[in-house]
């Protein structure tokens, strides 16, 4: 693919940057999708109420991000595919979400644990997508970075008092932390497509802000009074298709209403 | 003594009668506290199980913007669980001991939730005739005596009109739609139509709390009126579907200027009541599993909330 870029055909190149963003709008989309699925499955299954409600609202502002991200790549695609064609109707092996997103919703700690990564991320992730070239995309980061403030906020809240509550909570907050760490280091490790639309102003450059995500992942847990975890290994392989066992599952599930009426609208 | 609780039982039935509200810290009497406890809980706890047969279809949901408005319509249930439970605490009852009457089955919830929901049509006959029944249900509720209970029925009325079109616009997309749509949004009706007309409860001449709770305008309609006023608006909604109606009995009487129908299944309606529906023991078991996996996270909440109490009171002194 990377050759396309050396063509001097200036619509050819037009044409290759188009799909190289539909592709990266497919990404972020499949990411928000599968991390709002996992969340949605905590309702009626929270602690208490008001956390059924609050699980509720991330979830919807994921599955809305999910929506935003597929409608801009759908109309960059420009064959009538819609929204529901990407979530519904591609299989496991299309899909390009990071591994870390689409782990089973474990409990409570696994959870907000999962969530403070994620949070910290988007929030310099999202910062830095207002600013891409794309207008589309840099005003879906707009509207999502909003969100992701108030999500930052609530989950930095429960990790203080996880881990600083009791020792059964501060134990299955340590758990959660090693269990977890091991897949957050491909969220830095842009591929070559990411790494060309960073070149052309269209991506985030995660790489950049890795320094100050562990510097502020690594002040939230120990305000909690909980350790950084030091697990050394690390899984990678969402942006390639290479996923865990559980995403057939999750999309299995997902999807299966849908693929029984081929056609349908609903 | 007597007479004294005389005059005030007389002062407050009065207040009612002039279409006043109570209000928490008004006096009245244990009946109608209890009353309320009861009827209040119930309904609080019919939103919270409500959660559960929706819920099991967030993840199948078939378009993104049908998981986005099922969620959020179930989100809202949770809300108006939150305000029910909100107003029989100022009736002197903690959530904890809602719950646990939940839990060890001395609360009902609303039986038709121990149906379950079998296929993506469900969700749209849930929308459209669970919460229609609800909704006529708890747009006479808005004149309840309560206060807070009131209050809180004008609000939930809005939310419940949104989730009644939602419901019926499911219902209209299996209707136009496939073959096997169709069939689907038809075999929904005919599960749901029978038990929706049971949640208005047994007939009037044997509603076992009716007459005093209208007399204290807890109730504002019968349970036959409301019912009735149910059956009359789903008629022409099944027709737009161009489904066929499950109450083969179903006739318009010109007389009455209301819709006669055949009589309900009262014998299913106790039977599931009393245990005998298909998620009965399902709907508690999983509220049950759920409060208590959340039992550490309170009381991690509760131990954080205690130490930083502590510590804020260290640092002062």
């Amino acid at each position: 693919m990377s050759t396309n870029m050396a063509k001097s055909n200036q619509y050819d190149n037009e044409d290759t940057v188009k799909q190289k963003t539909l592709q990266y709008a497919a990404r972020l989309g499949d990411d928000s999708l599968i991390l709002g699925h996992r969340l949605s499955e905590w309702t009626s299954n929270g602690p208490f109420l008001e956390e059924d409600i609050a699980m509720g609202n991330v979830a919807l502002d994921y599955v809305g991000r999910a929506r935003m991200f597929y409608t801009y790549a759908a109309e960059l695609a420009g064959n009538g595919k819609t929204e529901d064609d990407f979530a519904y109707l591609r299989d496991e092996r299309q899909f390009q979400n990071y591994l870390l997103l689409e782990l089973p919703r474990g409990d409570f700690a696994f959870t907000i644990v999962r969530q403070l990564f994620v949070d910290v991320y988007n929030d310099y992730f999202l910062t830095e997508l207002k600013n891409s070239n794309d207008p589309e995309i840099a005003a879906i980061a707009t509207k999502s970075h909003k969100e992701t403030r108030y999500h930052l906020r609530r989950t930095r809240d429960w990790t203080l008092r996880l881990g600083i509550g009791t020792d059964e909570s501060k134990a299955k907050m340590t758990k959660a932390l090693n269990d977890i760490w091991g897949y957050t280091h491909e969220l830095f490790e842009p591929d070559a497509l990411e790494i060309e639309l960073i070149e052309l102003g269209v991506a985030v450059d995660p790489r950049l802000f890795k320094e100050k995500w562990l510097h502020d992942v690594q002040t939230i847990i120990h305000e909690a009074e909980l350790e950084m975890p030091d697990a050394d290994w690390a899984v990678r392989g969402g942006r390639n298709g290479f996923h865990t066992e559980h995403l057939s599952m999750l999309l299995t599930v997902m999807q299966s209403v849908h693929r029984a009426h081929p056609g349908a609208s609903w | 003594m007597n007479s004294s609780l005389n005059e005030l039982e007389q002062a407050f039935q009065a207040k009612i009668d002039a279409e006043q509200k109570i209000e928490p810290k008004d006096w009245m009497p244990a009946k109608y506290r209890q009353n309320l406890v009861r009827q209040v809980s119930q309904h609080g706890h019919s939103e919270v199980i409500g959660m559960q047969p929706e819920g099991n279809w967030i993840t199948r949901a078939p378009s993104l913007r049908r998981k986005a408005v099922l969620l959020a319509k179930v989100q809202d249930e949770a809300g108006h669980g939150l305000y029910l439970y909100s107003a029989t605490e100022t009736l002197g009852t903690p959530r904890a001991d809602l719950i646990e009457a939940l839990q060890t089955g001395k609360a009902k919830y609303a039986s038709i939730f121990n149906y379950p929901t079998q296929t993506w049509g469900d969700i749209g006959a849930i929308g459209w005739l669970v919460d229609g029944a609800a909704i006529c249900n708890q747009v006479s509720l808005q004149r309840t005596s309560y206060g807070p209970y009131a209050r809180s029925m004008i609000r939930i009325c809005k939310e419940e009109s949104f989730h009644q079109r939602q419901g019926y616009q499911i219902m209209v997309e299996l209707a136009k739609g496939t073959p096997e749509q169709k069939q689907m949004a038809q075999d929904s009706l005919n599960r749901f139509y029978w038990p929706a007309l049971m949640m208005f409860g047994p007939h009037d001449s044997k509603s076992a709390h009716s007459a005093q709770s209208m007399k204290w305008k807890i109730k504002r309609e019968t349970n036959d009126d409301l019912r009735q006023k149910f059956i009359d608006q789903t008629v022409p909604q099944i027709e737009f579907l161009g489904l066929e109606h499950p109450d083969k009995e179903l006739v318009w009487n010109e007389e009455r200027g209301h819709y006669d129908s055949g009589e309900i299944d009262w014998e299913e309606f106790n039977s599931v009541i009393n245990g005998n529906g298909h998620c009965n023991r399902q709907r508690i078991s999983h509220h049950v599993a759920a409060h208590e996996e959340g039992l550490w996270v309170r009381e991690a909440q509760h131990a954080y909330n205690v130490k930083m109490k502590a510590r804020r009171a260290s640092t002062a002194a």
